[in-house]
């Protein structure tokens, strides 16, 4: 079987098209580079999928966090602890708990134990704590003169948030937000390996790792392919926030602009 | 005590201190000390690595540059479960290798036959004949070192940003009084970049807490696969303590256990960060500057 | 002084080396009832680790016992990390090229694959578990009826043996002995039907 004609097969096994049966024997470079690769899709969806939901809840929570409200900001402080505080590992043990509990009060939970609906909420949740607490650190970091600025030319109230608050928050937090998202796609990883059942064989990229390890008693094969898919999204990751990080900051002059240094980590 | 020897007759209270006590619950009990104690050796091992890798990405010398930073580039790009699948097999082998070469320089049979890895009996670690602690202190320390190098990647990470986060200007006046390169590391970098580190580091110490779940994926036998075997649920005829699936209690202590852990962890570190702002040319720094005068 | 300690050292380096033939480390799950498991006081328990002892004295082996994840279970027997592997392990082609099997010491018992009572169509694996059927019996006897055996029984492989790496002829030699001299007493039947109810021994 040449090479093209796997890709075909078992480039988007993880999604459930093309060839249904996993190979089972004679395993080549080739499968092994095909189906880790096919299970990266579900590695970007869930990090997308919680980055992007998260970063309104993030947002929330720094708000809530640093506010004068005691109710907000103790809810905010209880789940940052709380799901900083904790092993992801042990919060998909008790989400696929709790949602196995629900499905079998309501069938209209039933989404909630599949993988991509159920760990994607997890991630999104978990992912919300570590950049809250990024982003409350931020806020408390804007500078008292920009916010004193913008009273003086009566801007207040949301718009001073929008205008003033919000972006330098941001540009505050951005490296230490990248870090986030790193470790965040790295997080994927144990969403088969320790929470949901990957039904059909439909898995992410550890989970191939794993099945060729397991058939071909030779783990030095699959995760190396494993590591260099990571580090391709790695980079990835990196250099699409250093280009919004350029965005952020390109109304400051061109010394002043705080490179891309991923070295303030608030990570998992 | 009460007496164990016939678990079915007892009363609930009695039934529980019993089941609470069982041999392989005191082994759960002692993995929680595994756990603390990989932590408090993996924290300076990997602080070391770190400075290391920090100091190679510094170093004036091309290729110890190059390694340093591709040490940090690519640990810190993969996630740390793939390491921990294969890492702690291929160091073993590693390790076997290097004193079979010293043990066996006679040895004329091929090291890999097959898929067997084999090594003269005098090279094997620990000996096969070694009693099983010493087994299991090798597992462990095999253990230790895959957490130090993958978390010394990501401290090397920290520690390089904080040698450079130390104001410039006293670096240049070092050099006006005539330091060396060397000098002006271990007396001016050195002793100033643990304020600047010491966030990046608390995180670190943070992430290095969360990742010993992944522990029993090195082969040590850790508080998650404790919880696991005693949580799965039990017959009558493979246990004297037949119950059901209580996995979620078993999770709910570890859940409590790492709370405490990061709770203390907190408070630890917002004291070492009072006592290291002082005297620094950093904003916390002068503010206790000014409330002292 | 000093010279005595050193020739105490030196004679418990030779006994060691000595011993060395004969220690075997046994790797096992822990995890696999009624084949293999951990007892109330973390001990391996189970027909496996009743019969793996009476093979060892039989073949007059000191053997240790020593559990390890099913997933790295023969990366970590290839790699030396123990000897052989008795962990309800059946003889399949697929680790026969990988490492060497003993005789069974269990008949090839038919495997048979649990699903969901909905979810299965019978094209294998993908929708289903497949496990020996003695393991799957409790866990479907208790699931409620919310999961089934689906379609037919597999006899998978050559029954369940001994895995021992392929350099290690000698070992295997000596474990054959030993599993036919206790087949031909007929140790194996009696441990078999106390483990497995309502199994007659087949040797």
């Amino acid at each position: 079987m040449s090479c093209l004609q796997t890709i075909a097969d078992y480039g988007l096994r993880s999604l459930g098209f093309g060839e249904r049966l996993l190979p089972s024997s004679d395993f080549t470079l080739c499968q092994q580079f095909t189906l880790i690769g096919s299970g990266m899709i579900w590695n970007i969806y869930f990090g997308v999928v919680a980055l992007a939901l998260g970063f309104f809840l993030s947002t929330a929570l720094a708000l809530g966090k640093a506010s004068d409200h005691l109710i907000a900001r103790k809810a905010s402080e209880w789940f940052i602890f709380l799901f900083r505080g904790s092993p992801l590992f042990i919060q998909f043990f008790f989400a696929y708990f709790a949602f196995l509990a629900l499905k079998s009060s309501h069938p209209a939970f039933d989404p909630l134990t599949s993988a991509w609906l159920g760990a994607a909420i997890v991630l999104f949740l978990n992912t919300s704590a570590y950049a809250g607490e990024i982003f409350h650190g931020a806020l408390q970091s804007v500078p008292k003169g920009d916010i004193e600025a913008a009273e003086a030319y009566g801007i207040t109230g949301w718009k001073r948030f929008r205008r003033i608050t919000f972006p330098t928050m941001l540009r505050l937090a951005w490296p230490a937000y990248t870090n986030e998202a790193i470790f965040l796609f790295h997080a994927t990883t144990l969403v088969f390996f320790s929470g949901f059942p990957a039904w059909q064989q439909r898995g992410d990229a550890l989970y191939y790792a794993n099945y060729f390890a397991d058939k071909t008693f030779n783990p030095f094969v699959p995760y190396p392919i494993l590591a260099f898919y990571f580090i391709l999204l790695t980079l990835t990751v990196i250099t699409i926030f250093g280009l919004i990080n350029r965005r952020l900051t390109r109304h400051l002059p061109q010394e002043a602009r705080p490179r891309m240094r991923l070295r303030p980590m608030l990570v998992r | 005590m009460f007496a164990c020897a016939d678990p079915q007759s007892l009363e609930k209270f009695d039934w529980l201190v019993c089941y609470l006590t069982s041999g392989k619950h005191v082994l759960f009990y002692q993995s929680f000390g595994v756990v603390l104690l990989l932590l408090a050796i993996t924290a300076p091992v990997s602080l070391a690595f770190g400075f290391l890798g920090a100091s190679a990405a510094r170093s004036q010398i091309t290729p110890l540059r190059w390694f340093g930073k591709g040490y940090t580039a690519i640990v810190r790009g993969v996630p740390d479960i793939a390491f921990f699948m294969f890492f702690v097999i291929a160091l073993d082998q590693f390790f076997e290798y290097l004193r079979h070469k010293v043990k066996c320089p006679d040895w004329d049979l091929p090291i890999r036959q097959g898929s067997d890895f084999i090594v003269c009996a005098q090279a094997k670690l620990p000996l096969s004949t070694a009693p099983q602690w010493q087994h299991e202190t090798y597992g462990f320390s095999l253990a230790v070192l895959t957490f130090a190098i993958v978390f010394g990647a990501f401290a090397a990470n920290v520690l390089f940003g904080a040698m450079r986060s130390v104001p410039h200007a006293q670096l240049e006046t070092a050099e006006a009084y005539g330091f060396s390169r060397r000098q002006t590391f271990w007396r001016i970098v050195v002793p100033q970049m643990w304020i600047y580190a010491l966030p990046g580091l608390s995180n670190l110490w943070m992430i290095l807490i969360k990742a010993t779940p992944l522990l029993f994926l090195l082969g040590v036998e850790d508080i998650v696969y404790w919880a696991r075997e005693l949580g799965a649920a039990k017959q009558a005829r493979f246990s004297d303590y037949p119950h059901g699936d209580w996995r979620l209690y078993y999770f709910a202590a570890l859940l409590a256990f790492y709370l405490l852990l990061t709770r203390i962890s907190e408070i630890v570190f917002a004291r070492i960060t009072r006592r290291l702002s002082h005297g620094q040319a950093t904003a916390a720094g002068e503010k206790q500057r000014k409330a002292a005068a | 002084m000093r010279k005595l300690i050193l020739s105490t050292a030196a004679l418990a380096l030779m006994s060691g080396a000595a011993l060395a033939q004969e220690t075997v480390r046994l790797g096992t799950e822990g995890a696999y009832p009624p084949y293999n498991y951990l007892d109330d006081n973390g001990e391996v328990a189970g027909y496996e680790r009743e019969l793996g002892d009476a093979i060892c004295a039989q073949a007059e082996l000191t053997c240790e016992w020593v559990t390890n994840d099913w997933d790295s279970i023969i990366p970590n027997l290839v790699s030396g990390n123990y000897d052989v592997i008795i962990a309800g392990m059946s003889i399949t082609d697929e680790r026969d090229e990988v490492i060497d099997f003993t005789e069974a010491y269990f008949p090839a018992d038919p495997s048979a694959f649990i699903s969901t009572s909905d979810a299965f169509d019978g094209t294998g694996e993908a929708d289903a578990v497949l496990a020996d059927k003695a393991f799957l019996e409790p866990i479907v006897a208790e699931s409620g009826g919310e999961l089934v055996f689906a379609g037919e029984d597999v006899i998978l492989g050559d029954g369940i043996g001994i895995g021992v790496r392929e350099s290690d002829g000698e070992l295997k030699d000596k474990l054959n002995a030993a599993i036919a001299a206790l087949k031909a007493d007929g140790t194996v039947n009696t441990l078999i039907e106390k483990w497995f109810e309502g199994m007659e021994g087949p040797y």
